[in-house]
């Protein structure tokens, strides 16, 4: 379990970047932080494996304060995935995903071992093992990523927009890929985006921020958009300009066209009543 | 043309080379002094180049001495430190290495900042320490222009090298003076074209190296560190 | 006051040297520039040239150059050459890199407003290039005024004849005299090339 006390940070130039975040985000679950830029949602992300400090209040790792941890072993044993991957352009996809037990002083067979197990999982084929960063594309390279943040076994993942630099199409398919990992492995992850739809798809619990780290809603998927608690985040989300109330009609061949309010369509319902609708 | 077949003529001659005082023992003399002189500079600037990059402290001093040292003419160094300490080695040492020093320190600090900042980030994120963000990130990430400063200072100090003769050392600026005080053209002509051979060589040399690295996948394109020699 | 007087001919002399081998290697540099970015094979050959040229040192080339201009060693002209072709060596480099520089979109644009070739080069590329341009020919500026003093070796006067004087007569303050003012020059003419980039760039300034 994550929890934020009252967690500030204001640079010394008196930027404030978050005024007091409290929050509590149980184990085994993806807790995602939605918010525009400059929102403070990345300074949130790192204050937990202290790549930020808070200058007020505290960041508690199942009861332990992180302040009172060595950074470099903390950060070590959090996995940490970013935006654009943040691989190491000069080592090659095995040696990258290897690195935490390289650091942590795994034989170099081993670590490989455990590199080629963990390109498996995230599914990457193994021929590209021996490749550099630069010669995957843009969705290998994330998946990369997120095999090196998982090498050490760590029990909280970070992630910082990781899909956020890769199209549409293969960031879809990485989200269900994140989903499919997630209810095999039950981490802890803290997942940063400015992404409705993403944080739609992801979250067990979603935290809606507003600019210095506010809290404007903390809810699960289904109550943030039946009940947004105020305007901006009802405006966040698109519901006040009618992008999530959908209407069906009938189609003639049987089903339903479903549309949003502005008339455009979304998608087609077919007319098993034992299926869910979307939304 | 008469003068350059009269120094081509001369560079033939077995004599010219061989024996002590000769050509070749003066090349030798004159890849020392540039070998030594950039050996102490790089001891002085690696460390305190990678150091500022790293740290990003004391970036506005080196740059301001660089560039002051670009604007240091090199034969009033050179004769000023043969003044204060006398006609022979030490004094076109100390002016070679101080020569040296900013090129090298330049394209220290400049390779550590050109690597991707977000690179760096990551590296931290998964757990390096400082010293392992420097060695095995910053360092070889930026190697290409950490060896494009070592290029530089190894060309203004082989240039530098051929004036030190003007104080008394020696070198190949030897023979070349030698012609120039008893009007024996060829010979400083021949000479002139020996030292602009090797120093032509050195950075072919430079040249091969960052080529080579520029095939390592991943490393920043080599960028030659243009400063004035 | 009369070591003033001499100081001040020579860097008098100095001048004389270095202004017209600065101006030369800056105007000579754009043409060979735009061919080296406009013309593939060329290009390999002038950088190519240019990059050997850096790697010449100054004394040298001094001395080799009369055989190839058939000036004297100690003519003004074969020291003006010599330090145009290094100027050269430094500026076609950064002259071809701030050309090649000029955002494509802005060139595609200038193109379909109805611009020459010709046209463009003047009044989009050559202005845009500008403070990339002043860059470097402020380097090849500091380096030719630092460079210049070499050639007293030679016996050219310039206020390098302030080192070859000092040193023979043991004369400490005359050596020291001579970098000060070397270096003052530099700064000076920097500073001016400064000034002239803000008042033909007024958009650069920050």
């Amino acid at each position: 379990m994550i929890e934020f006390e009252r967690a500030g940070k204001t640079y010394p130039d008196g930027t404030v970047a978050v005024g007091e975040f409290s929050l509590r985000i149980p184990s085994h679950t993806t807790t995602v932080l939605l918010g525009s830029s400059g929102c403070g949602k990345t300074t949130l992300l790192r204050m937990v494996n202290r790549m930020v400090d808070p200058t007020s209040g505290r960041v508690l790792i199942d009861g332990e304060d992180v302040a009172q941890e060595a950074p470099v072993a903390l950060r070590r044993r959090i996995g940490y995935v970013m935006q654009n991957s943040g691989l190491l352009p000069h080592r090659r996809v095995i040696d990258n995903i290897a690195t935490v037990p390289r650091l942590t002083g795994m034989p170099r067979g081993a670590a490989h071992e455990r590199a080629r197990e963990l390109m498996r999982t995230v599914g990457l084929d193994s021929g590209l093992a021996r490749r550099y960063p630069g010669q995957l594309s843009g969705g290998q390279q994330q998946r990369v990523g997120v095999a090196r943040a998982l090498a050490s076994d760590p029990n909280i993942l970070l992630m910082d927009e990781p899909f956020g630099a890769v199209d549409p199409l293969v960031r879809m398919e990485l989200q269900r890929e994140l989903r499919r990992l997630q209810t095999q492995l039950r981490k802890t992850i803290l997942f940063v985006t400015h992404d409705i739809d993403e944080a739609l798809a992801l979250g067990d619990q979603i935290v809606v921020l507003q600019p210095g780290g506010q809290i404007a809603q903390a809810g699960t998927p289904e109550e943030i958009v039946a009940a947004p608690a105020n305007d901006f985040v009802a405006r966040f989300l698109g519901l006040d300009a009618g992008r999530r109330s959908l209407r069906a009609r009938p189609q003639p061949g049987g089903g339903w066209l479903v549309s949003d309010a502005g008339g455009r369509p979304l998608g087609v319902l077919p007319d098993d009543p034992a299926r869910e609708g979307p939304g | 043309m008469n003068h350059l077949s009269a120094a081509v003529d001369w560079l033939l001659d077995a004599q010219t080379w061989t024996g002590p005082g000769q050509l070749g023992a003066r090349a030798t003399e004159h890849l020392g002094y540039t070998a030594v002189a950039v050996l102490i500079a790089a001891v002085i600037a690696l460390p305190a180049g990678l150091a500022i990059g790293h740290t990003g402290r004391g970036r506005a001093a080196a740059v301001l001495s660089s560039g002051a040292v670009r604007a240091l003419p090199t034969l009033g160094l050179l004769t000023l430190a043969a003044l204060a300490a006398g006609v022979g080695l030490v004094a076109p040492l100390i002016a070679l290495v101080v020569l040296a020093v900013p090129s090298i320190l330049a394209g220290a600090y400049a390779g550590v900042e050109s690597v991707d900042r977000a690179t760096v980030d990551a590296a931290r994120a998964q757990g390096m320490n400082a010293w392992q963000v420097l060695w095995r990130v910053e360092v070889p990430l930026g190697l290409p222009i950490v060896i494009g400063g070592l290029r530089l200072a190894v060309l203004q100090v082989t240039a530098t090298a051929t004036l030190a003769a003007y104080v008394g050392a020696g070198g190949l600026g030897r023979p070349l003076f030698l012609g120039l005080r008893t009007y024996d053209y060829p010979m400083m002509l021949g000479a002139s074209l020996v030292v602009i051979l090797l120093a032509i060589l050195l950075d072919a040399c430079f040249e091969v190296v960052q080529r080579l690295l520029s095939y390592a996948p991943g490393l920043a394109r080599t960028g030659r560190l243009r400063e004035a020699r | 006051m009369a070591n003033a007087g001499h100081i001040l001919g020579l860097t008098g002399a100095h001048l004389q040297l270095s202004l017209p081998a600065i101006a030369a290697a800056f105007l000579l540099s754009l043409p060979l520039a735009r061919l080296a970015n406009r013309l593939r094979p060329a290009r390999a050959l002038i950088l190519g040239g240019t990059g050997l040229l850096y790697a010449v040192p100054s004394l040298p080339l001094f001395i080799v150059l009369p055989v190839l201009i058939g000036t004297g060693v100690r003519d003004t002209l074969n020291v003006i050459v010599a330090l145009t072709l290094f100027g050269l060596a430094l500026m076609v480099r950064s002259a071809a890199d701030a050309l090649d520089a000029v955002d494509e979109d802005t060139r595609l644009a200038a193109t379909a407003l109805g611009h020459s070739s010709r046209g463009r080069f003047w009044t989009v590329e050559l202005p845009l290039a500008g403070p990339a341009l002043l860059a470097g020919l402020r380097v090849v500026s500091v380096s030719t005024i630092s460079l210049v003093s070499v050639s007293a070796v030679l016996g050219v006067q310039s206020l390098g004849s302030l080192f070859t004087d000092g040193f023979q007569r043991g004369i400490v303050a005359a050596v020291a005299a001579g970098i000060a003012m070397t270096v003052l020059l530099a700064l000076l003419l920097d500073l001016l090339l400064v000034l002239l980039g803000r008042l033909l760039m007024p958009w650069s300034r920050r």
